[in-house]
């Protein structure tokens, strides 16, 4: 299986390679996979050193100046240092632009808080029009790039080393139906998919996949209830989706059981599976939650 | 939009008369003045821009970054045919396109939606960065007041405009004197240091704004223009 980031780097120089409207711009992380591109197409991809404000505003300004840019650096120093950028270089201006972070909620789980960002989702979701991807394996990846850069809006792509044992299809806008049941819905979003069929496993409930978190699915997630209760297992801050679900089923009594990276700094280093565990959202821990909800 | 030829016979002359026209924004009216003369120096003199042709890219841009009291640039955007006078009685109402701070969304000819402080250099690097690489010779201005260099981003832009050698970018720096930690020719000090192509002029001297606005170096350039100190 390949790695994420690297398939992420990878697709990302064969887009400038190939595509002159195309441009790529990160600051310092991840240039082991860039500069030997860099040389070659200095105009287009530019490095910008330590400098997170200026990597998401330039981006914007590539954007007014026509081109479509890719920004890139770790999720933490990408969406929440410098978010006003977000908001007002893209936003605000009404210009198009891919964001591609890395690291997520604890790929660095070694590295401790300044570098876990799993409120990233949230906060994007606090702007109007971001497709978000979450993609769970590398081709889902490529294959999210490639879509975004070849559109015109705004895209932002969490690029994290966990996935799935295999890919789907990366289909913007509609959940793909992995297994019916009828007690319940879990929606497993991005690399959570294998520890939630695992869950899942002689469980009479419905699990649907989202590579693409925003726009939310609301139709196919309606269409997959025959009971009115939802799971929500998302590898971010818990809770992130559940104002859409509560929007998707205003005229239905329901409940959501909303499963994620908790609130509370965990203050641990060790390894990413020992924060997925802790953060209940290993298989064991995500099977508890479901018997519990469904008791 | 319809724009009249009368509109496009303004000049400089008139820019108070239209300035008056937008009331309500008064503690903003030093800022909009300050700006006054180096803005209509760009657009009658110096930018290569067309209210015809608003889009078209290989037109000059000007990034007004120091959003606040735009009154001088509506005014100078209206006399030069952008858009009618008639938008500028109700400025900042509901149903109007001109708000406090502008709207590039909005406002025909406006390059960028400003007001936050801090944002237009580093982006007008993106537009120099993004215009170079399709091998546009437009060139990019952006204007800041003395005050908004506090903020930290325009740091990481001052650095890097240098370390890429955008020679089609030019920051106009209007100095009123405002920022509270500073002091006059502080500034001039600080972007010769950086590497900028740096010159110190009158803001209120037309010829001399003009010179320097045209002058190009090894990088990027940077036109300090000093006008009257906001606190004297």
């Amino acid at each position: 299986m390949s790695d994420t980031r690297v398939t992420f780097a990878r697709t990302a120089v064969e887009l400038v390679e190939s595509r002159a409207d195309t441009a790529l711009l990160y600051a310092e992380i991840s240039g082991q996979y860039f500069a030997e591109a860099e040389h070659r197409l200095p105009d287009r991809i530019v490095n910008v050193g330590i400098r997170e404000q200026l990597l998401v505003s330039a981006a914007a300004g590539m954007a007014l100046a026509g081109l479509r840019p890719i920004a890139h650096t770790f999720a933490s120093f990408l969406v929440e240092r410098a978010f006003e950028q977000v908001k007002l270089g893209f936003n605000h201006q009404d210009v198009g632009g891919v964001l591609v972070s890395s690291g997520g909620s604890y790929d660095i789980s070694a590295g401790g808080r300044t570098h876990q960002a799993p409120g990233d989702v949230a906060l994007m979701d606090t702007l109007p029009d971001w497709r978000i991807h979450v993609p769970g394996h590398a081709d889902e990846v490529a294959d999210a790039l490639r879509q975004a850069v070849a559109g015109s809006g705004r895209d932002y792509i969490r690029v994290t080393e966990a996935q799935n044992s295999r890919a789907h299809p990366v289909r913007p806008g509609a959940f793909l139906p992995i297994r019916h049941g009828s007690r319940a819905t879990v929606v497993a979003v991005g690399p959570v998919l294998d520890p939630v069929l695992e869950a899942t496993a002689g469980l009479d409930v419905s699990v649907l996949y989202a590579s693409t978190v925003r726009p939310f699915d609301r139709a196919g997630l309606r269409r997959s209830l025959d009971a009115p209760d939802v799971v929500l297992v998302e590898p971010y801050l818990a809770g992130t989706s559940t104002r859409v679900v509560s929007e998707a089923l205003t005229d239905l009594p329901h409940r959501v059981l909303a499963l994620g990276v908790g609130r509370t700094e965990l203050r641990r280093y060790g390894t990413p599976s020992e924060h997925q565990a802790a953060h209940g959202l290993d298989a064991a821990g995500i099977r508890r939650s479901l018997e519990g909800f469904l008791s | 939009m319809t724009t009249t030829a009368t509109d496009r016979d303004l000049g400089y002359a008139d820019l108070p008369r239209l300035m008056s026209l937008m009331t309500g924004d008064e503690k903003h009216s030093n800022a909009a003045t300050s700006t006054l003369d180096v803005v209509w120096v760009l657009y009658e003199r110096v930018l290569r821009v067309d209210p015809a042709r608003p889009d078209d890219p290989d037109r000059d841009r000007f990034l007004l970054s120091k959003g606040h009291g735009p009154m001088a640039y509506y005014a100078t955007l209206a006399a030069r045919g952008f858009f009618p006078e008639s938008w500028l009685p109700g400025w900042g109402s509901f149903d109007s396109a001109l708000g406090h701070h502008p709207d590039r969304v909005l406002v025909p000819g406006v390059e960028l939606s400003s007001g936050s402080l801090g944002h237009g250099l580093p982006i007008a690097v993106g537009v120099a960065l993004g215009l170079r690489a399709q091998g546009r010779d437009a060139h990019v201005y952006v204007l800041v007041g003395d005050a908004e260099l506090d903020e930290g981003s325009n740091q990481e832009a001052i650095e890097l405009a240098v370390a890429r050698g955008l020679t089609n970018l030019t920051l106009v720096v209007v100095d009123n004197a405002s920022a509270s930690y500073r002091e006059r020719g502080h500034l001039s000090r600080r972007f010769c240091v950086e590497g900028w192509e740096t010159t110190v002029v009158d803001g209120r001297d037309h010829d001399r704004i003009e010179q320097a606005l045209l002058t190009r170096g090894a990088g990027p350039s940077v036109v300090i223009a000093e006008v009257e100190e906001k606190w004297s």
